[in-house]
């Protein structure tokens, strides 16, 4: 309620800035930053305290699930060192392969968040590194608010500055990752982003070594957070490149791009999880590519500046150019051919084809992040910025500086990507921010200027009463159009309604879909009170106490990591999906007979396994309905499985009509054991089957090789342990 | 394995039997009634014996020996002795007496002794009931140890019928009380009955010293089994206002053991019959006036809790996550704040906590309990009273903002029951002024910040002052003072225009000519002196590399508004003229007409061009 007053406040002082801007010029400056000042602290504020929707409604925890895994080497860092983290195999995952995981992961989260609960401890502040863990992302959603306002300062002025940093705070875009509790590495990366950039379009424009130097150790801070710094170390190539071809090569750019380039790989490199990707792997060498573009031009600059003879330079720049460009593609043949440069990854085709991982890599298209994005969640995210964006992107067209190029090429690519995955929205909010920033503070200056203009010339002839000829462009345009500034007023008053239709719409959504931790799930009950379902950490708080420390727990994937972190117990796959064949297996192992799957639950020493069933409360992302990838993924690798064994006529169905594998395979049995004999609904038979509304066709579950260890009350999670061999005599 | 140890202690305690034949009696008291009830309802047993005690010889005699078996012994976790006086109704208790371990020499081994100190020496002939209350913990079995979920547990309770003492005792019996009438078997012996959920031995008469008759009672119990294992209060003393008091439960169901399947089916619809062992939720009885009470666990807070309560106490029911069955374990922690004024004292120029010991859950036996006092930071002279014996030491606490940490007194008690529920103090001083020091720290660290900010913001933290970007910005700073105070002049020269307006409106409406003269001679010098003002700074800009793009548009402006002083000029003397030849009001209009279009047209100009400048 706070957070929503604040935020409408805001958003109307905001523009009301222009105006005190204008108001205030006959006084001293000092006010004027006074109040761009304290608008920044709001909106600082305001970035945070929207965030805070999770803690205030459910408790201060860690939400989804690679947050665990985050937290729990966040405590393991702060607990054992740097070193010991650094060097850390984690025998409790991937069972029995284990995990690197200092040369497996990003460690800027991490360190970002002990660095803060150190200085914290330093300043004699006892918090608890949960605590801390839980803050990092709004925290960080505030400091983006900052590079925010100061990119939109570079990028146009400081008014679009202000209403860039007042939209990004609540974008809900941004907020999806960034609320407390989603301790992601998005939630720093983002910044790190906007930083890079920013930085790197500070030191184009001013060609200074010591903004790209900065730019240099933002990139570094984004190599460490975040996989998506390719998407910078794309598109800073992509665009010293389209400057190159409009003719905007200089000596800013030259000095910029080289030291950014050469210091930011650099410093990458000291990253173990990416080490000599950027001299090695192929979605790096556009970067390289341009740096030796970048010399090119430089070289062929200065022969033009000795040879002072157009005729021969053109001559001169064909062989080069045609040299440099079939060195260049000959080193990258031979590179790729030889196995030195590594082709793309998968991921990464799956951005330039969105088709492609649908066909060839299943562990990719199994995630609901990774599909294609919904013209709706578009809506979701961005409400009016989308329309706005067009304008702003207008607005740049027409004051075509380095920077606006930039921002206009950020914004199209980001919003091409976010186009092509759900979760790349992300990536687009800040540039689609920025640009609608544009858009808002320009018209809104424009048309304070015209409210302005017209009343300054009754105020000044007060008594007088004389019609002058006005001699200014303003002036004329204001007697062509006689109700212009009724106009401007209406159209003022119509882009105040909007912001405050978006300052709604954002907190309405931030309250309703991205503050659920989704370790807990709330309902309504009937009589409208909330009632709530404790039940994973319920299931995983029993593991953790009541099975024997060394136990292996076999689950999907998707629960791995919340596994090991608050069960603490060893698991075979979990989130970090590194190994095909390992999660393979599993899902082998879910998809056969009860007796196949024994042999190799034994081969894997698996001690529990662990389903998801909703079909007593109705919650439909369980393992049922999750299924069919664990068959495409098991049958990818293990050709034994095959999907259509477990469809009828191309139909998923579990109630009598499904087909007799799936009736029998062993995720159907651990899922409906005894759930025959239950009565879920009121009206409806036995074995009625919630989630997905049909009554169960196998309702006759007898398990040999495992027995039920422990439900949750709700059934959500399904503990059930595997029998030991049974003896020979 | 049951029904062996049970055979082994017989033969033990059969020894005992032989071996006192001829142990010498310690001493010449007899007891002649002795009355004894163990209470099995709950996980604890207490045994209530009333003793009364003669002495028919001739030695004055201060001391009554309790003897225990070993095994016994260490399963005691309450002792307590008290004497009564009078009869029926009219019965008092004084307060518990001393007791304390001893070692007699020529006694049985394998036996505790504990040695009663009595309140005044019993005479020949004299007698004295005395009551002793003991409670043991863990001193019933589950058998069998490991049951399934649809089996009810059973328990082995091991006794003997007579009353091991070292004096003889000429009247004794026992009764067991039993939390369900339904027994799978007991030792049955001369005088035994079996009423209810109660089991009687005796009255047995005139029995030697250290008679032994082990009974044996295996009966059905679904009381929760409730062990924490390790349970750790924190006690925490703010005074800002509040005893926050939090407390570290690792609990076990100690009871039978649960094999084979868990069916939550079967336990959903008949909880009572598939899970009568297990048990679902513990209360805790907090003091009134508890607030911002939590409940949560290594991963977070757990919904399942409710509170009640009223003016005497607050009651927290608290579920945990999963329903106990036999061998399960928990953990989790629970917190509360209370009122310091209801806890805290001051008596002798010292402070004192008043604050009771144990855990706040009957149910509960814990096996080791540590109680830390967290005294505030700068506490001094800290002692502690504890009624009965705990290991003490001594730790510090780091919390907010603490410099030296805070003082800890760590208690330790090991088999604590809820008879330890009793009230302990903590002695030490602290002076009020200690509590000024954190809120203070703050203001000076937030003082510092700003004044390092200020400086910084003061400072010049130039590098090089010969540098060209350093000169350029100094140069840069000079125009910009230049340009504000061309724009102030500026402003003050439109001031005095307006001014010369109004004194021609005042003229058209009092006809004042002389006055309207003066204005105008007063406004005459003042442009005059700021034309002056304005010369040196128009050429410093001009002679300025960096204002050469703005000179342009300055001297437009200076040059504008010459032009319009003078037509404003032009303007007052032909108003003022034809005043003093007394015109028409309309022929004096018709005159200015012309020139009050240019004025309005170059005033127009002038603000223009002002405010393009301050844009720069």
């Amino acid at each position: 309620m706070v957070a929503k007053m604040e935020k409408a406040t805001d958003l109307l002082s905001s523009p009301q800035s222009l105006f005190s801007l204008k108001s205030l010029k006959l006084k001293t400056k000092q006010q004027e930053l006074l109040i761009r000042i304290s608008i920044l602290c709001l909106v600082y504020i305001l970035a945070f305290i929207t965030r805070l929707f999770s803690v205030l409604r459910y408790e201060s925890m860690i939400h989804e699930f690679d947050p665990y895994f985050n937290y729990r080497t966040t405590l393991y860092l702060t607990q054992k060192g740097f070193y010991e983290f650094w060097n850390w195999f984690d025998s409790e995952s991937w069972y029995p392969l284990g995990r690197i995981i200092g040369g497996t992961l990003y460690p800027g989260l991490m360190v970002t968040a002990a660095f803060i609960y150190w200085i914290l401890r330093f300043l004699r502040f006892a918090v608890h590194i949960r605590e801390v863990c839980v803050l990092t992302a709004p925290f960080f959603a505030s400091n983006t608010t900052l590079v925010a306002y100061f990119f939109g300062k570079e990028l146009w002025d400081s008014g679009a500055g202000l209403v860039a940093a007042a939209l990004i705070a609540i974008c809900p875009g941004y907020i999806s990752r960034s609320v407390a509790g989603s301790y992601d590495n998005e939630a720093v990366a983002i910044f790190a982003l906007l930083l890079t950039f920013y930085l790197f379009v500070k030191a184009v424009k001013g060609g200074s070594l010591a903004w790209s130097l900065a730019s240099a150790f933002g990139y570094f801070y984004m190599v460490s957070a975040w996989g998506g710094y390719i998407f910078i170390i794309n598109l800073i190539p992509l665009y010293v490149l389209v400057l190159l071809v409009t003719g905007r090569y200089s000596m800013r750019l030259y000095v910029a791009y080289n030291c950014m380039y050469i210091l930011g790989m650099l410093l990458a490199m000291q990253i173990r999880f990416v080490g000599f990707q950027h001299v090695q792997s192929g979605e790096h060498m556009a970067a390289m590519g341009v740096f030796f573009l970048m010399q090119v031009f430089y070289f062929l600059d200065w022969v033009k500046h000795l040879l002072n003879d157009q005729k021969l330079f053109q001559a001169f720049l064909r062989i080069t150019l045609t040299c440099a460009i079939s060195v260049g593609a000959v080193a990258l043949g031979v590179g790729t051919a030889s196995g030195y440069i590594s082709p793309w990854t998968g991921r990464f085709y799956s951005l330039l084809d969105p088709t492609y991982a649908k066909d060839h890599i299943p562990i990719i298209a199994s995630v609901s992040e990774h599909q294609p994005t919904a013209w709706s969640s578009f809506m979701f995210d961005f409400h009016i910025l989308l329309i706005l964006f067009p304008a702003g992107l207008y607005f740049c067209f027409k004051r075509l500086s380095d920077a606006t190029i930039f921002i206009v090429m950020y914004g199209l690519t980001s919003m091409y990507f976010a186009g092509v995955m759900v979760r790349l929205i992300l990536v687009a909010t800040p540039a689609v921010c920025l640009i609608s920033a544009i858009a808002v503070s320009a018209t809104i200056k424009n048309f304070s200027q015209l409210v302005r203009t017209k009343t300054k010339p009754t105020q000044g002839g007060s008594g007088k009463g004389t019609t002058s000829a006005k001699t200014s462009s303003k002036g004329a345009l204001d007697q062509s159009l006689p109700y212009q500034k009724n106009g401007a007023i209406a159209l003022l008053v119509g882009a105040f309604y909007l912001l405050t239709r978006y300052a709604i719409h954002c907190t309405w959504v931030t309250s309703e879909a991205y503050s659920s931790p989704s370790i807990v799930l709330a309902a309504r009950g009937a009589h409208g009170n909330r009632v709530i379902f404790d039940d994973y950490r319920e299931a995983y708080f029993w593991l953790r106490q009541n099975t024997p420390s060394d136990a292996k727990v076999m689950s999907w994937w998707d629960y791995g990591y919340q596994i090991t972190a608050m069960g603490n117990r060893t698991v075979i796959v979990d989130n970090n999906t590194w190994n095909n064949t390992h999660i393979a297996t599993v899902g082998r192992a879910m998809s056969s007979y009860e007796d196949e799957a024994y042999e190799i639950m034994r081969s894997l020493d698996v001690d529990y396994v662990l389903v998801v069933f909703g079909g007593v409360t109705g919650y439909s992302s369980d393992d049922i309905n999750k299924f069919l990838w664990m068959v495409r993924i098991g049958g990818g690798v293990f050709p034994v499985i095959k999907e259509p064994d477990y469809l009828v006529n191309g139909e998923y169905r579990v109630d009598k009509g499904a087909a007799p594998k799936m009736l029998n395979c062993l995720m159907y049995k651990l899922s409906y054991y005894r759930f025959g004999e239950l009565t879920t609904e009121y009206g409806k038979p036995p074995g009625y089957d919630r989630a997905r509304g049909v009554e169960i066709g196998n309702k006759d579950i007898k398990l040999e090789y495992l027995e039920e260890a422990y439900t949750t009350s709700n059934w959500i999670v399904r503990i059930y342990k595997v029998k030991p061999p049974k003896n020979r005599w | 394995m049951t029904t062996t140890t049970t055979f082994r202690l017989y033969l033990l305690f059969s020894f005992f039997v032989l071996f006192a034949q001829w142990s010498p009696v310690l001493s010449d008291l007899l007891i002649s009634k002795l009355d004894r009830k163990v209470d099995l309802t709950s996980q604890v047993v207490r045994i209530t014996a009333t003793l009364k005690l003669e002495n028919p010889g001739n030695d004055q005699i201060s001391e009554v020996l309790l003897p225990f078996p070993d095994h016994q012994a260490k399963d005691l976790a309450f002792l307590v002795a008290t004497t009564s006086e009078g009869k029926g109704k009219t019965k008092t208790s004084s307060s518990s007496l001393p007791i304390k371990v001893v070692n007699p020499e020529g006694l049985p081994p394998s036996l505790t002794w504990y040695s009663v100190t009595l309140p005044k020496e019993l005479g020949k002939g004299q007698s004295l009931t005395l009551e002793v209350r003991a409670a043991f913990t863990h001193a019933l079995r589950p058998f069998p140890e490991k049951i399934t979920q649809a089996d009810i547990q059973l328990l082995v309770f091991q006794e003997s019928a007579y009353y091991l003492s070292p004096y003889a005792v000429n009247v004794q019996s026992l009764s067991v009380k039993l939390p369900e009438p339904k027994v799978e078997s007991y030792t049955k012996l001369e005088n035994t009955k079996f009423s209810g959920s109660e089991i009687k031995y005796g009255p047995y008469e005139n029995l030697p010293p250290f008679s032994y008759s082990p009974i044996a009672v295996h009966f059905v119990s679904n009381k929760p089994f409730a062990v924490a294992q390790e349970l750790v209060r924190e006690i925490e003393i703010s005074h800002w206002g509040n005893v926050q008091i939090t407390e570290h439960y690792n609990l076990v169901n100690a009871g039978a053991t649960s094999i084979g399947e868990f069916s939550r089916l079967e336990y959903q619809a008949r909880p009572h019959l598939r899970g009568a062992s297990s048990f679902r939720h513990l209360v805790a009885k907090l003091p009134p006036r508890a607030h911002s009470i939590y409940y949560r666990d290594e991963i977070g807070n757990i919904s399942t809790s409710n509170i009640w309560g009223d003016s005497s106490k607050t009651l927290l029911e608290i579920e945990p996550r999963y329903p106990m069955f036999g061998g399960w374990r928990t953990s989790f922690t629970i917190g509360y704040g209370l009122p310091l004024k209801d806890y805290l004292f001051r008596a002798e120029g010292k402070r004192f906590l008043n604050i009771s010991f144990g855990c706040p859950m009957d149910e509960v036996v814990i096996d080791n309990l540590v109680v830390k006092v967290i005294l505030p930071e700068g506490s001094k002279d800290i002692s502690v009273s504890v009624p009965f014996s705990v290991k003490e030491s001594r730790e510090t606490k780091f919390s907010h903002l603490d410099m030296i940490g805070r003082p800890v007194f760590a208690l330790e008690k090991t088999n604590a029951v809820p008879e330890h529920n009793q009230y302990f103090q903590v002695y030490y001083r602290f002076s009020n002024l200690s509590l000024l020091r954190e809120p203070m720290m703050l203001i000076s660290g937030f003082f510092f910040l700003f004044v390092a900010c200020i400086v910084y913001m003061h400072a010049d933290l130039t590098i090089s002052k010969s540098s060209p970007s350093y000169l350029a910005k100094l140069q840069w700073d000079e125009v910009q003072t230049a340009l504000q105070q061309i724009q102030s002049i500026m402003n003050h020269c439109l001031g005095i225009h307006d001014k010369l307006e109004a004194s021609l409106r005042d003229l058209s409406r009092t006809g004042d000519v002389q006055a309207c003269k003066a204005a105008r001679k007063s406004a005459d010098n003042m442009l005059k002196e700021l034309s002056k003002d304005l010369k040196p700074l128009l050429s410093f800009l001009q002679s300025s590399p960096l204002a050469a793009s703005l000179y342009s548009k300055v001297e437009e402006l200076v040059a504008k508004e010459k032009e319009l002083q003078e037509k404003l000029i032009v303007k007052h003397t032909t108003v003022t003229d034809s005043y003093e030849k007394k015109s028409g009001g309309r022929d004096i209009e018709n005159r200015i007409a012309p020139i009050q279009q240019k004025i309005t047209a170059l005033r127009q100009e002038v603000d223009d061009l002002l405010e393009i400048i301050d844009e720069i």
